[in-house]
């Protein structure tokens, strides 16, 4: 990994390469103003996500010596490597650790190893109370009922703000808009309540069922703004040749609305995968546990006594996080610069 | 970031008549359909509990029994609570130092990555790939044993013959270890950062170039400028992030908010009060004050943005 940020690979290069001058054109400012007249206006470009190196390279060696130019690149090189090192250290020297024995860990700031040793793996496995898979487990399918929820209930939701006619449209897209930023501890306590009157304490429930009910407003905004890039004329065709609403929505929008699905999917499985607050409140039984609460238990219960075993199952859980990264970046970049989420 | 544009511009165009949507079929009763689950949602899940809690913040609610009005007297106790104030310092304290140091950090990086660098998606992934990881239970734990009386820093220190202590367990410099966490996640504002750069023009600093404008010149002139708007909608979200921070905190921690309530952050002690000492009025009490504070920090971001963002429009 630390090779990856030298950045001089013929690969990295040649995908610089190729996507550079594909998108250069900075993207006319997105009307806010006129998209809220009407949450249904057509085509609020999305901006350009930064994911290519734009056309400024050219202006840049203008009227410069070459050795000078080149001497300053170096130099930045140098520094972005530096400091990409040091950002990434820590989690270098926690997957190192995570394969030294325990007496190591607390003296050798190494990132190679001198012996690889599986033992923390083993014994962090089988620490707990239930095997780590069963915490895995329960884990995914919070997860994958998260995903499926956000991905129906807020495509839904967004269709009808971004194309139907309805009574007070407005107030609700403005309401819709607001509760992005309300916090969740406002909100817990009675959450809470009502989900322990209907017996949801230590199931799944708690965890998917709001994700059903498009309570991510962020995911909603998220699908107006790519909806409203899809050109209208589609649907008044699909319309004219007598196709209704829910035909038009699952045959013309979900299917075009492809990339906005992924950065939802991947973000909700991110979020859901790193949640902890509302998993440490909702599931308190052993047996339910996800990954972040039997974490959190194992570093109770064993102290320090056991670094290497803690972080061996530690990295264990950022693997799918790590392998989400890896293949969904595209779409994670995308997402963060159009609607600045985490 | 179009979100909050979206509702800025909600209050810019107030007064202004909308110009009527093309009248077509009904969509009432489609959109009856299309809406169900969010109506459900928020009526059940969000608008529900939001009204529910602001009631319960009048009571001595405690989950076993029901429910006594008690009046103001929950917001009269926050008034003498004084591990409330302490927290709303330590938050306070953390978001005004994290929130300017995690922008800079981003803007500075963003900057130099702007401009045709080679490289530039390799750079841009190791520096976010933090951000993604930096809300987990397992950064958390490795925060704790670096930050340990035997952890990393110290063995690195002691390479250099300084004798450090355990950060973690220090209360003077146990929150600098969480505000340390918070600017390591700088990468999701950086990729905002660079969206925004992307955006301005090219023609406007060959302009300047033209008129003899050296870099120093065309950054101050050019880029601060037009970047004003991302860096105020990085300052409002990350605001609001940070003074929601409870899992990192939780777990360096040890779940006491210690040492001597050191990284109480307010969250933390709104999850103590409620979900521990099961004084859920008092907590809800406290998430509505939350609530006040939040919307009070973006309100006084907005007027004063006034003053220093530039709309180009």
């Amino acid at each position: 990994m630390t090779e990856r940020t030298e950045g001089t690979s013929p690969s990295s290069a040649g995908r610089d390469g190729s996507v550079a001058g594909v998108d250069q054109r900075p993207a006319p400012a997105p009307s806010a103003v006129a998209a809220l007249q009407d949450p249904a206006a057509p085509a609020v470009p999305v901006p350009p996500a930064a994911d290519d190196t734009g056309g400024r390279g050219t202006r840049r060696a203008a009227g410069r010596s070459p050795w000078a130019s080149r001497a300053r690149s170096l130099v930045k090189h140098g520094m972005l490597i530096a400091v990409g090192f040091v950002m990434l250290y820590p989690l270098l020297w926690m997957l190192a650790s995570s394969f030294k024995p325990n007496a190591l860990i607390f003296r050798d700031p190494a990132l190679i190893p001198s012996e690889i040793d599986l033992s923390n793996y083993t014994v962090g496995w089988d620490a707990l109370l239930h095997p780590f898979s069963h915490y895995l487990m329960n884990s995914f399918i919070i997860v994958a009922g998260a995903v499926l929820g956000n991905l129906i209930s807020c495509s839904m939701a967004a269709y009808a703000f971004a194309r139907l006619n309805f009574r007070g449209r407005k107030l609700w897209f403005a309401i819709m808009l607001m509760s992005i930023m309300l916090p969740i501890h406002v909100v817990i306590v009675p959450q809470y309540i009502l989900f322990s009157q209907l017996d949801w304490i230590n199931t799944y429930l708690p965890l998917v069922v709001p994700k059903l009910l498009a309570t991510d407003a962020f995911f909603v905004f998220l699908m107006v703004q790519f909806f409203r890039g899809i050109p209208r004329e589609l649907d008044e065709a699909a319309h004219i040749d007598g196709a209704g609403h829910a035909r038009i929505f699952f045959r013309i929008m979900l299917p075009l609305a492809t990339p906005a699905l992924a950065t939802t999917a991947i973000f909700t499985f991110i979020w859901t995968w790193n949640d902890f607050f509302s998993q440490l409140i909702f599931l308190t039984n052993p047996d339910m546990y996800t990954v972040p609460v039997a974490l959190r238990t194992f570093v109770d219960s064993t102290g320090a006594s056991s670094w290497g075993s803690l972080f061996a199952m530690s990295i264990v859980s950022l693997v799918p996080i790590f392998l989400v990264f890896l293949f969904g970046q595209k779409y994670l970049v995308k997402g963060i610069a159009t609607t600045g989420i985490k | 970031m179009a979100a909050l544009g979206e509702l800025a511009s909600l209050r810019r165009s107030k007064g202004v008549k909308a110009t009527p949507a093309p009248v077509e079929r009904g969509d009432n009763k489609a959109a009856l359909f299309f809406m169900a689950p969010w109506f459900i949602g928020l009526f059940l899940i969000t608008a529900g509990p939001l009204i529910a809690s602001l009631y319960l913040s009048f009571t001595d609610y405690s989950l076993l029994q029901p429910p006594n009005w008690i009046g103001f007297e929950n917001y009269e106790r926050m008034l003498g609570d004084t591990r409330l104030h302490n927290s709303l310092r330590v938050t306070f304290t953390y978001v005004f130092v994290s929130v300017p140091l995690q922008l800079a950090a981003a803007l500075g990086l963003a900057l130099l990555l702007d401009r045709g660098l080679r490289g530039l998606a390799i750079y841009r992934s190791v520096y976010y790939l933090p951000s993604l990881l930096g809300g987990s239970v397992a950064i958390a734990i490795l925060w704790r044993q670096i930050f340990g009386t035997d952890g990393l820093i110290n063995q690195v220190l002691g390479f250099f013959g300084i004798q450090g202590q355990g950060w973690v367990s220090h209360p003077d410099y146990a929150l600098g270890t969480l505000v340390i966490l918070n600017v390591w996640t700088f990468g999701s504002p950086m990729i905002i950062f660079l969206a925004g750069l992307r955006q301005i023009p090219d023609m406007y600093y060959e302009a300047a170039s033209i008129d003899g404008a050296g870099k120093l010149r065309q950054f101050v002139s050019i880029t601060v400028p037009l970047l004003t708007p991302i860096i105020f909608f990085n300052l409002v979200l990350q605001v609001i992030g940070a003074f929601q921070s409870f899992t990192q905190a939780f777990v360096v921690s040890g779940g006491t908010g210690g040492p001597v309530d050191s990284t109480m952050f307010y969250t933390l002690y709104l999850y103590k009060e409620g979900f521990e000492n099961f004084r859920m009025g008092y907590a809800s009490g406290m998430a509505w004050l939350l609530l006040a504070i939040v919307a009070a920090m973006t309100a006084v971001n907005f007027l004063l943005s006034k003053y220093w963002v530039f709309y180009n429009d």
